[in-house]
């Protein structure tokens, strides 16, 4: 079958040629309408839409988004704050940059929507800190919002008010992670909070009910209002619900991002079909489907899954669709949507060696296991790639890597070992014969690490 | 403390953003390193005393936060991306021009004090690697060849500068 064709709601006018991020281009292409409309529902029902519409999570876990947003403590009579998680740190993810850099109008919009539905007063970007230009787009953009009575107080007459601040970061991957965010927002160093008791939609920024979402995940809100949860549902797959935006990077020919209906698109339509196929004269090895925390998956390994009524089938990894639930059966997970591509020029003892780095530079140091394990998994695939390997390295870093997840304060600890027990799990030959295989030409490979 | 009016003046607007005046260390720590180019020690306690903290307070964040430093640096800030999908396509071969470029090693300020070259994460734009941060500007499909050319770049703007 060939790759069905690509089905563009977020993206719909990223790269358009005459299309600016300035607010008369995205009321001349009908923008704010959603928000005129939502203003006369009432939030209840938008709240029932949301569920209704099935929308996950885009931002790593895939949460349900109607799910999160009706855990929220409303009963407290503290605000209700709502955070837009613009933190695209995840190795492999460059998706909320182009919202951002090209139709921040899009996010402003699903972000009043979404605060109205939430009765939320103050809603706050949290930007990653390389993004300067994203920031200075986006305080334009709520400025001529504010301007138009689009955001700000008594919006459109409606008697509701919403103030929307955009918060930089200065360059800490964990400041990703939900409750590391909201440390950094609070001013702090991003050291995630221990849950329970610190779930967010409970006791979330300055210890008032919050909520967090990924701007790809709010920015399907407010499409959700213009065509009703239940039309939404019919897009994508049952249980994964609506477009998503892949990126892929790495060894394809047309690396780049593509908006898709989840589950309508298989890893080897996307990677042969849409991205070209491998380089010249080279092959696939090993996928991370969902940025650099996701488990690598073996080019040509086959899984066997259970169906619903009790019996099984096989699928090889290039048939998997790009879902959420079928890529958790396979044992890794769609996560943040970064599809990150090695052909066979690839050493992987050199590719975990480059991934340990960035685990090892990024934990935030509060939990022994993830400080320590991220550090010593780095120093042996470090000293191993530098001309020092031993053949038992690799139960070495195995056992490193099993004394971390669930042993910590944040998901950081299963994003920093699920790379190294997969690489082993699935190359674990290559780590044996490291200690050969250094001193072997190999005159295609560049340097990883 | 020898602000510019205008970095005072945003100090005043961004504070009130927040419930909390904590919530600003942040800001002012871009608005101060944006105009003086790094957080000395008396940025911090200037930072504390404004917003009502402990000098403490405000330098676990600069110590924390790979963005703030404490010195300064060269005049233009090179930062290349060091993450795998840069480093599948070349990404350490585009550090390493670079360093050839300006004679400096990573981390390091060239002699003439006109750039400093960091391996930085992932900059979230992995679908065009290897990508370069100069200053603010992106840079993306950076192979070896391109960096010479915005090495000769930034060396002509620097004798235009003279
Ligand atoms: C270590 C770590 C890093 C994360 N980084 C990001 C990120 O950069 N962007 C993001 O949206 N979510 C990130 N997340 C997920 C957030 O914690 C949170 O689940 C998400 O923002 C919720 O939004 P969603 O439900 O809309 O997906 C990260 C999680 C972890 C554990
Ligand atoms: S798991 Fe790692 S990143 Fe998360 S809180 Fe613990 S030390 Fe910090
Ligand atoms: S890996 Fe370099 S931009 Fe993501």
């Amino acid at each position: 079958m060939p790759a069905p064709a690509e089905r563009r709601i977020i993206f719909k006018h990223i790269d358009e040629p005459g299309y600016t991020p300035d607010l008369a281009c995205y009321l001349r292409h009908g923008g704010y309408a959603s928000l005129r409309k939502a203003l006369g529902m009432a939030p209840a029902a938008i709240i029932d839409e949301v569920k209704k519409s099935g929308l996950r999570g885009r931002g790593g876990a895939g949460f349900g988004c109607g799910l999160k947003w009706s855990l929220v403590d409303r009963k407290s009579g503290k605000p209700i704050y709502l955070v837009v998680n613009a933190d695209e740190s995840e190795p492999g993810t460059f998706k909320d940059r182009y919202i951002i850099h090209q139709d921040p109008h899009q996010l402003l919009e699903s972000i009043m929507v979404s605060s109205w539905a939430n009765n939320v007063r103050q809603a706050y970007i949290y930007i990653r800190g390389e993004f300067p230009y994203g920031a200075r787009i986006l305080e334009k953009a709520i400025a001529e919002a504010r301007a138009a009575n689009l955001v700000g107080p008594n919006v459109l007459g409606s008697g509701y008010s919403c103030e929307i601040y955009v918060h930089r970061g200065a360059g800490a991957y964990i400041c990703g992670e939900e409750t590391g965010l909201i440390e950094s927002l609070e001013g702090k160093r991003p050291y995630p909070r221990i849950k329970p008791p610190y779930f967010p939609a409970v006791l979330g920024l300055y210890q008032c009910p919050t909520i967090v979402n990924n701007v790809e995940t709010l920015c399907h809100v407010k499409h959700i209002v213009d065509v009703g949860g239940e039309e939404f549902a019919k897009i994508g797959t049952p249980g994964n619900t609506g477009t998503r935006i892949l990126c892929v990077s790495g060894h394809v020919r047309r690396p780049g991002y593509y908006e898709y209906e989840v589950g309508r698109i298989t890893l080897g339509q996307l990677l042969n079909e849409v991205c070209g196929g491998p380089l010249p004269g080279r092959t696939f090895k090993a996928i991370i489907p969902g940025g650099s925390s996701a488990k690598v998956l073996r080019w040509g390994e086959t899984f066997t899954l259970k169906n619903k009524d009790g019996s099984t089938r096989t699928l090889a990894a290039e048939d998997i669709p790009m879902d959420f639930d079928t890529l958790a059966a396979c044992g890794t997970m769609g996560g943040s949507g970064g599809v990150i591509v090695m052909d066979d020029s690839v050493n992987m003892v050199e590719a975990l060696a480059n991934i340990n780095a960035f685990y090892a530079h990024e934990s935030c140091g509060q939990c022994t296991p993830c400080r320590e394990g991220s550090l010593w998994m780095k120093k042996i695939t470090a000293r191993m790639v530098h001309g020092q390997a031993r053949a038992e390295d690799g139960a070495l870093l195995q056992g490193v890597a099993d004394q971390i997840a669930g042993r910590t304060i944040c998901a950081f600890g299963e994003a920093c070992s699920w790379p190294t027990q997969s690489f082993l799990a699935k190359f674990g030959d290559e780590f044996r014969a490291y200690p050969e295989a250094k001193t072997a030409p190999r005159p295609e490979s560049v340097p990883l690490a | 403390m020898n602000l510019k009016p205008e970095t005072l003046q945003r100090i005043e607007e961004v504070i009130p953003h927040y419930p909390v005046a904590r919530s600003a260390v942040l800001p002012l720590l871009h608005l101060i390193q944006e105009d003086a180019g790094f957080i000395s020690a008396e940025a911090t306690e200037w930072v504390a005393a404004r917003l009502d903290l402990q000098p403490i307070n405000v330098l676990e964040v600069v110590t924390f936060y790979p963005m703030f430093r404490q010195q300064p640096i060269g005049r233009r800030l090179i930062k290349v991306c060091r993450t795998l999908s840069c480093a599948l396509r070349g990404g350490y071969q585009t550090c390493a021009a670079f360093e050839q470029e300006f004679k400096v090693r990573r981390g390091g300020v060239s002699a003439d004090g006109e750039v400093t070259i960091e391996f930085v994460e992932c900059l979230a734009s992995c679908g065009t690697a290897p990508v370069v941060m100069i200053d603010d500007d992106l840079h993306e499909n950076v192979d070896c060849a391109r960096a010479r050319e915005l090495s000769a770049r930034i060396r002509a703007e620097a004798a235009a500068r003279r």
